[in-house]
C-alpha cells in the first residue's frame, strides 16, 4: 500500500479498510508463521545439537564405532550389537505384523459387510492404535516372557513389537484399499472375475504404493521403538553376542534405542557424544527410510 | 449351441455359469484366512485386557490399602502412592500440551489458510516425517540441552533431571503429530465457507479465525485430546529426563523430579534385571499399566467421537 503511486485498487481498498494498516492481520498471520517456524526451527536446533555432539566420535573412530561390541571403556565401544538386534526385530516384524496386518485390512475393506461384528473388529483396531507402547510391553512380559516361557530373548521382543504395529498396518492398508475406486472392482467383477482374483488382478496393483508407504512407516516406528522392549528384556550392560541367526534370535538381544537410553544415562560426558553419535545413525535410517517412503506415495498417489 | 437352427437350445442343457468347484475352494479358503487376520486383533485386545485386569487384580487383592495412598511412589519400599504419579503424569502432560497446542495449531493455521500451495506440498510431509522422529531422541535432547541450556539458565538451581524439561521435550514430540490432524481438519473445510467469508468482505484473518477455525473446531478438539493421550503414554522422554528414578515423593513442583505412570514402570522394569524383585513389584507394574490404558482409552474415544462429529457434518 505505500509508495508515491497509488492505484485505484489500492484507494479503493485502504478506503474500506478506514484507511489505517491493518496491523492487526499482520500480527496474527506473524504469530502463525512464527509458530511454524518454531515448531520445525527447534527440531533443527536438535539435529545440529545431535549433530555437534556427534561429529568427534565419527571423525576419530569412523568405522569402529559401528563395528565395535558394547563396551565400559568409552573409547571402545561400539553399536554392533544394536544394530544387529534391531535389523532382527525388524525383521520379525515384517514376517509378523505385514502378512496378518495386510490380511486383516483387505477382510475389512474387500470382505465384511457393514455388520455390528464387523464395526466392533474396526472400533477395536482404532482403539488398539492408541494404546500407549508400554502397555503393549506389558502385554509381552505377560504373554511370551512369562506364559510362553519364552523368556527375555529377541524373539519375545519382535512379537511385542510386531503386535504394537499391526493395528497401524492395518490402518494404514485400509486407507490405501478404501481409496481404490469400486469401477476398477466392478470390472473385473464385470468378466467374471471372482472376489479375490479381482482383489489380487485390481484392487492391490492399484493400492500398492499407499501399502507399501504404510508398512515402511510402521517398520521405521518399530526400528525407534524403546519402552516395551525395555519391559520385554532389551539389556545395554555389556554382554557377548555371538552364532548364527538362529542363535540371535533365541538369546538375550539390545536394540539401538536400548543403548542410546542406557548410554544417555552414564554419568561420563564420552559416553554422551557416544549417545548422540548413535542417535544419528538411528535418525538417518529412520529419516531417509521415512523421507523416501513419503516421497514416492506423494510421487504415485493418483487421483481418480 | 450352433445358430443354424431356429428351435432355442433344449432345456436340458443350460450354459453352466457355476464357477468351478476348486475355484469355489479356493475363494472360501482365502476368505477364511483374511477373516482370521481380522479376527486376530480381537485376540490383542483380549490379552491386553486379560494381562492388565489380571495381575492387577492379583495386587490390590494383596496389597495393603493405605499403602495406596501415602507420601510417595516407592514400590520397592511397598509404599505405592497413586497421586503421586497421577499428579507427575498430568503435570507433564499440562507442560507439553502448553508447548505443543499453540504451537501445532498455530502451525496448522498457517499451512492450512496462508501457506501457498507449493509451500504447503514441501512443509507438510517435513512435519509427516518429523512426527517419525523416536521418542528416545527427544529424551536424549531433554538431558543434553533442553534441561542443562533452556531451564538451568531461566530457573538457576534447578536439577538436571525436572519435570520442566522432560515435559517441554514431551510437547515437541507431540507437535507434529497435533500440526498434522488439526491441518487435515481445516483442510477439509469446504471452500464455499471460505468464498461467503470472502464475499461478505472479510479479511483473511477475520476468515481464518471467524469461519473456518469454528467449522473445523471438532478435529481440532480431536487434535488436542489425541496429544493428550499421547502425552500421558508417552514413556522414554520422561524415563530419561525426569529423573526419580528410584522412586518419588508427592510433588507438585514442576522444577523438581517427578514420576509418571510410564516412567514408574519402566523403573520398574529396569531397576533390577528380573521384575519378580520384591514382593508386589511385578504386580504393581500391571496395575500401573491398567490405570494408564484406562486414562488413554477414555481420551482415545472422547477424540474419536469429535472425529466422528466432523464426518457427520460434511
Amino acid at each position: 500500500m505505500a509508495g508515491t503511486t497509488l492505484t485505484a485498487t489500492d484507494a479503493v481498498e485502504r478506503r474500506l479498510r478506514g484507511g489505517t494498516t491493518d496491523w492487526r492481520s499482520w500480527l496474527l498471520e506473524g504469530a502463525l508463521l512464527l509458530s511454524l517456524l518454531i515448531a520445525l526451527g527447534i527440531l533443527l536446533v536438535l539435529l545440529a545439537d545431535i549433530v555437534a555432539t556427534a561429529a568427534p566420535v565419527f571423525l576419530e573412530r569412523p568405522s569402529d564405532f559401528m563395528t565395535s561390541p558394547l563396551s565400559a571403556r568409552p573409547e571402545g565401544a561400539g553399536i554392533v550389537q544394536g544394530l544387529v538386534g534391531s535389523l532382527l526385530i525388524t525383521l520379525i516384524v515384517s514376517l509378523v505384523a505385514l502378512p496378518i496386518g495386510i490380511g486383516a485390512a483387505i477382510y475389512l475393506e474387500e470382505y465384511a459387510r457393514d455388520t455390528a461384528i464387523n464395526r466392533f473388529i474396526r472400533t477395536n483396531i482404532r482403539n488398539l492404535a492408541g494404546v500407549p507402547a508400554i502397555v503393549y510391553g506389558l502385554l509381552g512380559l505377560a504373554v511370551f516372557v512369562t506364559v510362553l516361557g519364552m523368556g527375555r530373548i529377541l524373539l519375545a521382543g519382535g512379537l511385542t513389537l510386531a503386535v504394537l504395529v499391526l493395528p497401524i498396518v492395518v490402518i494404514t492398508t485400509s486407507e490405501a484399499l478404501a481409496a481404490v475406486p469400486g469401477s476398477i472392482r466392478e470390472a473385473a467383477f464385470g468378466v467374471g472375475a471372482t472376489r479375490w482374483e479381482t482383489i489380487r488382478s485390481h484392487v492391490i496393483p492399484y493400492a500398492a504404493p499407499g501399502i507399501f508407504t504404510g508398512t515402511i512407516l510402521s517398520l521405521a516406528r518399530a526400528f525407534g521403538e524403546t519402552a516395551p522392549l525395555l519391559l520385554v528384556g532389551a539389556i545395554a550392560g555389556t554382554f557377548s553376542s555371538s552364532g548364527g541367526p538362529i542363535e540371535q534370535v533365541t538369546s538375550r538381544y539390545t536394540t539401538l534405542p536400548t543403548i542410546i537410553f542406557h548410554w544417555a544415562g552414564y554419568p561420563q560426558d564420552e559416553f554422551r557424544a557416544l549417545g548422540a553419535a548413535a542417535i544419528a545413525v538411528l535418525l538417518a535410517v529412520i529419516l531417509v527410510v521415512n523421507g523416501a517412503a513419503i516421497f514416492l506415495r506423494n510421487r504415485y498417489d493418483r487421483k481418480w | 449351441m450352433t445358430a443354424t437352427t431356429a428351435s432355442p437350445p433344449p432345456a436340458s442343457a443350460p450354459l453352466d455359469l457355476r464357477i468351478a468347484p476348486a475355484r469355489r475352494r479356493r475363494e472360501a479358503t482365502v476368505r477364511l484366512l483374511f477373516l482370521a487376520a481380522a479376527a486376530f486383533s480381537i485376540v490383542i485386545s483380549g490379552g491386553i485386557i486379560f494381562t492388565l485386569i489380571g495381575n492387577a487384580l492379583a495386587f490390590v487383592v494383596q496389597v495393603d490399602p493405605a499403602a495406596l495412598w501415602t507420601d510417595g511412589w516407592f514400590p520397592r519400599r511397598g509404599m505405592y502412592d497413586i497421586k503421586t504419579i497421577v499428579a507427575g503424569t498430568l503435570i507433564i502432560s499440562a507442560i507439553a500440551m502448553v508447548v505443543a497446542a499453540p504451537l501445532g495449531i498455530g502451525a496448522a493455521i498457517y499451512l492450512s489458510e496462508y501457506a501457498g500451495a507449493r509451500t504447503r506440498k514441501v512443509l507438510k510431509p517435513i512435519i509427516e516425517i518429523l512426527a517419525a522422529i523416536p521418542s528416545v531422541v527427544l529424551g536424549f535432547f531433554a538431558l543434553a540441552f533442553i534441561s542443562p541450556t533452556l531451564v538451568q539458565t531461566l530457573f538457576p538451581g534447578t536439577p538436571l533431571f525436572n519435570m520442566l524439561a522432560a515435559g517441554i521435550a514431551v510437547g515437541i514430540l507431540i507437535t507434529p503429530l497435533v500440526a498434522s490432524i488439526a491441518e487435515d481438519a481445516m483442510h477439509a473445510v469446504p471452500a464455499y465457507l471460505r468464498e461467503a467469508a470472502y464475499g461478505l468482505g472479510a479479511r483473511r484473518r477475520t476468515t481464518s479465525i471467524r469461519v473456518v477455525v469454528p467449522a473445523a473446531v471438532s478435529g481440532i478438539m480431536a487434535a488436542l485430546i489425541l496429544g493428550v493421550s499421547r502425552a500421558i503414554g508417552e514413556t522414554m522422554i520422561v524415563a530419561m529426563a525426569a529423573g526419580a528414578t528410584g522412586g518419588s515423593l508427592f510433588n507438585l513442583n514442576p522444577l523438581d523430579q517427578g514420576q509418571t505412570m510410564t516412567a514408574a514402570m519402566t523403573a520398574l522394569a529396569i531397576g533390577s534385571d528380573q521384575v519378580r524383585g520384591a514382593a508386589l513389584t511385578f504386580e504393581s507394574l500391571y496395575f500401573v499399566g491398567l490405570l494408564l490404558f484406562l486414562f488413554t482409552f477414555a481420551l482415545n474415544l472422547l477424540s474419536d467421537s469429535f472425529v466422528r462429529r466432523v464426518r457427520r457434518r460434511y
